[in-house]
């Protein structure tokens, strides 16, 4: 693996949605490349007929009955929201669109 | 309708798939027990941890919905894996409350299925990539506060709520194909009860990626993406209008761009929504909050068995053993509710002429549901068509006793005798009332003689009225015809 | 009063409220006292619910007077009822904070009950309080908390270990029977070995993460810290077991047994004749050298006490780390993206941009840890790296749960080994060096890749300092492994260093008076 660029670190910061400061970045540069030359001796294990495990132990998946249950009591709900209109939450102005449901 | 597009002496193919989004007929959501929100509810009313995304909670998969595209992959003929799972699409927006969708990426429900779509061209079948089960997002409300500053009003009650993604392959070729197939595909959905699919009430959402090719062997051309359509008339103008607008677009030497479309129903146009973008980076990866499902044959084929007989079988069959017409059967299956009165009528009497039975049901039965009135019950209703098919009451007094079913319950046998409805056919009886009413009518009979052909409508008429609307038309109108010839 | 209520255990509490030689409320009393007087030099807790706690105590109490004199009644009144208990600061509680030791969730109140609490408040348990945590579990000293640095109670110029440094530290120091902790990496292994106490982390599933403050879903699972075996057994038991609101919970059932785990000379017997392994690649380079003797003379004196005793191979140890720091952060980017200051918690939205919203909120409201996680683990699921990394991890994982399998294959009944190469070190050492950070957790990650329980029990001591040995068991052992710690209590009873307790605390909190 390559080493991780400030652009690299950039675009991934972007993607997680961190806002950090030039200097931020520069830290983070230093700190991801020590830690990735640390992961380097993984790619020498051989897992070539090995399958990958999301989970370790995994278990029967139980699946729930379409019956409804009572929802929160929308100041329950909502009694957290740093931004509100009457019983929405309110974020600004959402010019674009993202992608589908 | 060929595929193949002629402007400016240049000839271009469409290639158009499409992908659509249904929310499924469920009674909870898709991760939550949280109840599906109607237009009645009060917003952020049916939220709770799981939904809302608070910190911890965690989501609990719904049976019903898992089973409901099961349904769907065995109606499609599609392949439902023997385990599947659930995968995290990661980016950020507002109406996303835990900043993933839970969706299915390399094991979805079902893959590789077609439907039989069939329009003025023919029948043909539309492949269909895949199908999977994701959730919703919340619903964003945009507006103007007092202060002139805009934002946006998020209302978490859809969050959650189970939704069906079916793709097809790129094998569409026009417009009416593409209509025809979310008509076929809504009314196979509606038909095994997997969803109810209102476009008009975003239940079903279509999208169609068009793009245009000097041939059906060049490749593919830049892909516009398409939506915002709310009905299927606007699903084919609008892939109508974008298979035009490109083609102009390179008829006048340009290129097409990469893009996302929405649908303006009153202009009927495209409008860019989204100019081409950054691809998007997802960091799909498998949701680590659920287990792996697996999918036993025994599941499957119990879910099989409860399959009712799907449209296109039914079509076939209507035409076949019962001698319909091909319209009469399209009529009768593209409405499940026509289609499941008429074979309750025909399981009431088996032996009801076909063909009859379906004139009631396209005609009277359909044109009063969409006018609202009551569901007539099926026993009474075959019992009515038999009445009229066997002449015992005519056509006008079938209509009224229908009118008086669907509004509620009604023994036809019974009110056929009790009000004396029976149809006078007795040559005897319709002569003596047809006589009486030549006498009462000294004009039309000028009328009739001075070669006024009407003079004959105008008499049967009089003489119906006489027999309280019990005579036999046809009759009245050969013995009415007989006295004025004799005059 | 016979009984010191600091020094009690859940077990010596439940006899003491049924005899009456104590009540709930006096008890709670005590402890709500001293957490007040020491917390300016131990640092242990985030939010104290004193009244609630009290009013839980005097409800405990009312039910013991209810049932006095009645045997049965007695009896059938829940084992943790009115005992006191901490909640990593994690755990959701219906009407308090929740912060996760973050900044981003400073004054969320919650508005549901994790599983655990409501099964803990069912059980008549006294919530005394939320504690202290590196910031959503991330860390391994508890420095990475954005509000507080907990002590050790041993040495309070050192680290209790983390990310659950609060509620080990709080056991550790008398203020609490028990707390709960939640182990991702070794989070609730590491601090117990630290500080001296007993910290499981259960099989995965075995209890419920709802209501949990997510870390890495695959690995997070929820445990005990007790100052005994029996103790965290109970706690366990009142805890665990299948719930409908975790799909990955298991419907594996709860063993009756953790009711009633043997001690004493029971306990010592049962150890005759088990099998131990001793995995070689866990005394690893710069392990201390007191922590590696006190280790092996616990297994001296398992062996002693008629334990067999095989040194094993567990050859993908060595890639466990970095399988881990993949893993983890992957899923916790993910799981860290609904802090978006949108629904609740610190927000930076209400400028111009929505965009710049999202980065002020998450770019300021998560610290230095959390951002470097959420970096790799973002990094590792992006286009272009998933299999390099993530996917390559995922398989390494599958390597790792295969050696241990060999080992139950065997008919091993348990591997020992060190909890932590290190005894707690001093504040700031590896605050600089993100990977010594990480290295401090290499003898705990292997078992949560595999999802297999694991508990630190208090073995010695180097240099004035705790040391943990850690039992590692096959899925679901967890009676059996905290049968064997009961045993090892009962061999080590009187062994010297039993008999040392912390005092750095109680030094510094009266005046730094010997
Ligand atoms: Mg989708
Ligand atoms: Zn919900």
């Amino acid at each position: 693996m390559s080493e991780l660029s400030r652009a690299d670190v950039e675009r991934v910061a972007a993607l997680a949605r961190l806002g950090l400061n030039p200097d931020e970045v520069g830290t983070l540069q230093g700190d991801l490349n020590l830690i990735l030359e640390q992961w380097a001796h993984l790619a020498s294990v051989d897992t070539s007929s090995v399958s990958p495990s999301a989970q370790a132990i995994v278990q029967p998946m139980p699946l729930r009955d379409d019956t409804p249950e009572a929802s929160l009591p929308v100041e329950a709900a909502l009694g957290n929201a740093p931004a509100r209109v009457g019983d929405f939450v309110k974020v600004q102005a959402i010019l674009t669109e993202e992608a589908d449901g | 309708m060929s595929g193949k597009v002629a402007s400016g002496g240049s000839v271009r193919s469409a290639v158009i798939g499409i992908e659509i989004h249904v929310q499924l007929r469920t009674a909870t959501k898709m991760f939550c027990p949280c109840a599906i929100p109607t237009d009645a509810d009060e917003p952020n009313s049916r939220t709770c941890p799981t939904c809302l995304g608070l910190p911890g909670a965690l989501p609990t998969p719904n049976r019903a919905a898992i089973e409901k595209v099961i349904a769907v992959g065995a109606a499609i003929g599609a392949k439902t894996p023997s385990t599947t799972r659930w995968d995290r699409k990661n980016y950020f927006y507002p109406d996303l409350p835990k900043g993933y969708q839970i969706s299915q990426l390399d094991l979805p429900l079902a893959e590789h299925g077609s439907i039989e779509v069939t329009t003025s061209a023919g029948v043909g079948s539309v492949r269909i990539r895949r199908a999977h089960l994701e959730e919703d997002t919340a619903r964003l409300r945009h507006e103007r506060a007092g202060d002139g500053s805009r934002a946006s009003l998020i209302d978490y009650n859809r969050s959650g709520v189970a939704l069906l993604e079916i793709v097809t392959e790129p094998d569409l070729r026009d417009a009416e194909t593409s209509r025809r197939y979310a008509e076929e595909l809504r009314l196979l959905l509606r038909t095994i009860g997997a969803a109810d699919a209102e476009m008009e009430n975003g239940q079903m959402r279509v999208e169609a990626n068009v793009s245009l090719r000097d041939s059906e062997e060049a490749p593919f051309g830049t892909r516009v993406e398409v939506k915002n359509m709310n009905s299927f008339r606007s699903v084919e103008r609008a892939i109508a209008f974008e298979i035009a607008r490109q083609n102009e677009l390179l008829d006048a030497g340009g290129s097409v761009t990469q893009e996302t479309r929405g649908w303006d129903d009153t202009s009927e146009t495209t409008y860019t929504m989204r100019a081409k973008e950054d691809s998007h980076d997802y960091r799909y990866f498998p949701e680590p909050d659920l287990p792996p499902l697996a999918i036993s044959d025994a599941w499957i084929a119990e879910i099989r068995a409860r399959l009712p007989e799907l449209p296109a079988a039914r079509r076939a069959r209507y035409v076949a053993d019962l001698g319909l017409t091909a319209y009469d059967a399209g009529v009768l299956v593209g409405e499940p509710r026509a289609a499941s009165l008429f074979e309750a009528a025909r399981a009431a009497q088996p032996a009801l002429d076909a063909k009859l039975l379906a004139n009631w049901v396209a005609g009277e039965y359909l044109r009063a549901a969409n006018e609202g009135a009551g569901e007539p019950e099926p026993k009474q209703f075959a019992a009515l068509v038999a009445a009229v098919g066997a002449g015992e009451i005519n056509g006008a007094t079938g209509k009224a006793l229908f009118a008086e079913l669907c509004a509620g319950p009604l023994d036809i046998r019974a009110v056929i005798t009790e009000r004396g409805l029976a149809q006078i056919s007795d040559d005897g009886a319709l002569e003596a009332i047809a006589a009486e009413t030549l006498a009462a009518s000294p004009q039309a009979l000028a009328d009739w003689r001075a070669g006024k052909q009407q003079a004959l409508g105008f008499l049967v008429g009089q003489a119906m009225k006489a027999s309280k609307g019990r005579g036999n038309p046809a009759r009245l109108g050969e013995i009415m015809r007989r006295l004025l010839d004799a005059q | 009063m016979s009984l010191d209520p600091r020094r009690a255990t859940a077990v010596q509490l439940a006899a003491a409220y049924r005899s009456g030689e104590v009540t709930a409320l006096a008890t709670t009393t005590a402890l709500l006292d001293a957490i007040e007087h020491e917390e300016a030099h131990l640092s242990a807790w985030l939010h104290l619910r004193r009244d609630a706690a009290l009013g839980e105590a005097s409800a405990a109490d009312a039910r013991f007077t209810a049932a006095r004199g009645n045997t049965a009644a007695l009896a059938a009144l829940p084992p943790l009822l009115g005992v006191p208990i901490a909640l990593k600061d994690l755990v959701n509680l219906e009407g308090t904070p929740t912060t996760s030791g973050s900044k981003i969730l400073e004054g969320y109140i919650s508005p549901y009950d994790a599983t655990i609490a409501a099964r803990l408040r069912a059980a008549g348990a006294v919530i005394l309080g939320k504690t202290n945590m590196d910031e959503f579990a991330m860390g391994s000293s508890t420095e990475f908390s954005a509000y507080k640095r907990t002590t050790n109670p041993w040495d309070l110029d050192r680290i209790p270990g983390g990310s659950s440094g609060g509620s080990a530290a709080a056991v550790a120091a008398f203020q609490a029977p028990l707390s709960i902790g939640t182990d991702t990496g070794g989070s609730i292994r590491q601090p117990a070995s630290l500080t001296g106490i007993v910290g499981m982390k259960p099989t995965y599933g075995r209890v419920s993460r709802y209501g949990i403050v997510a870390f890495a879903s695959s690995l997070d699972q929820v445990g005990p810290f007790a100052r005994t075996a029996q103790d965290a057994a109970l706690l366990l038991h009142a805890i665990g077991g299948r719930d409908t609101h975790d799909a990955t919970s298991s419907a594996e059932p709860l063993p009756a047994e953790l009711l009633a785990l043997p001690s004493g000379d029971a306990a010592a017997t049962a150890l005759k004749g088990r099998r131990f392994a001793l995995p070689k690649e866990y005394f690893v380079a710069g392990m201390e050298p007191g922590v590696e003797r006190a280790v092996r003379a616990a297994v001296a004196s398992l062996e002693a006490a008629g334990a067999t005793i095989e040194e094993v191979s567990l050859p993908t140890t060595e890639h466990a780390l970095a399988t881990y720091y993949i893993v983890a952060p992957a899923e916790a980017s993910a799981n860290l993206a609904r802090y978006d200051g949108i629904r609740y918690g610190a927000s930076k939205h209400g400028g111009g941009d929505l965009l710049q919203g999202y980065l002020e909120t998450r770019g300021r409201g998560f610290g230095p840890e959390v951002r470097r996680r959420i970096m790799l683990g973002t990094y590792a699921l992006s286009a272009g790296y998933y299999d390099a990394y993530y996917v390559k991890a995922q398989q390494v994982r599958t390597l790792i749960a295969r050696d241990f399998d060999r080992v139950w294959a065997a008919g091993f009944d348990a591997i020992v080994a060190p909890t932590s190469p290190q005894v707690a070190w001093r504040f700031g050492a590896k605050m600089s060096d993100p990977v010594s950070m990480y290295l401090a957790d290499a003898c705990t990650i292997p078992a949560n890749m595999a999802g297999l329980p694991g508990v630190s029990i208090p073995c010695g001591l180097s240099e004035g300092l705790p040391v943990g040995a850690q039992l590692i068991g096959r899925p679901w052992s967890e009676s059996q492994l905290l049968g064997i710690a009961s045993g090892f209590e009962a061999i080590t009873a009187t062994a010297e260093w039993r008999s040392v307790e912390p005092t750095a605390l109680a030094r510094a909190a009266n005046g730094g008076a010997a």
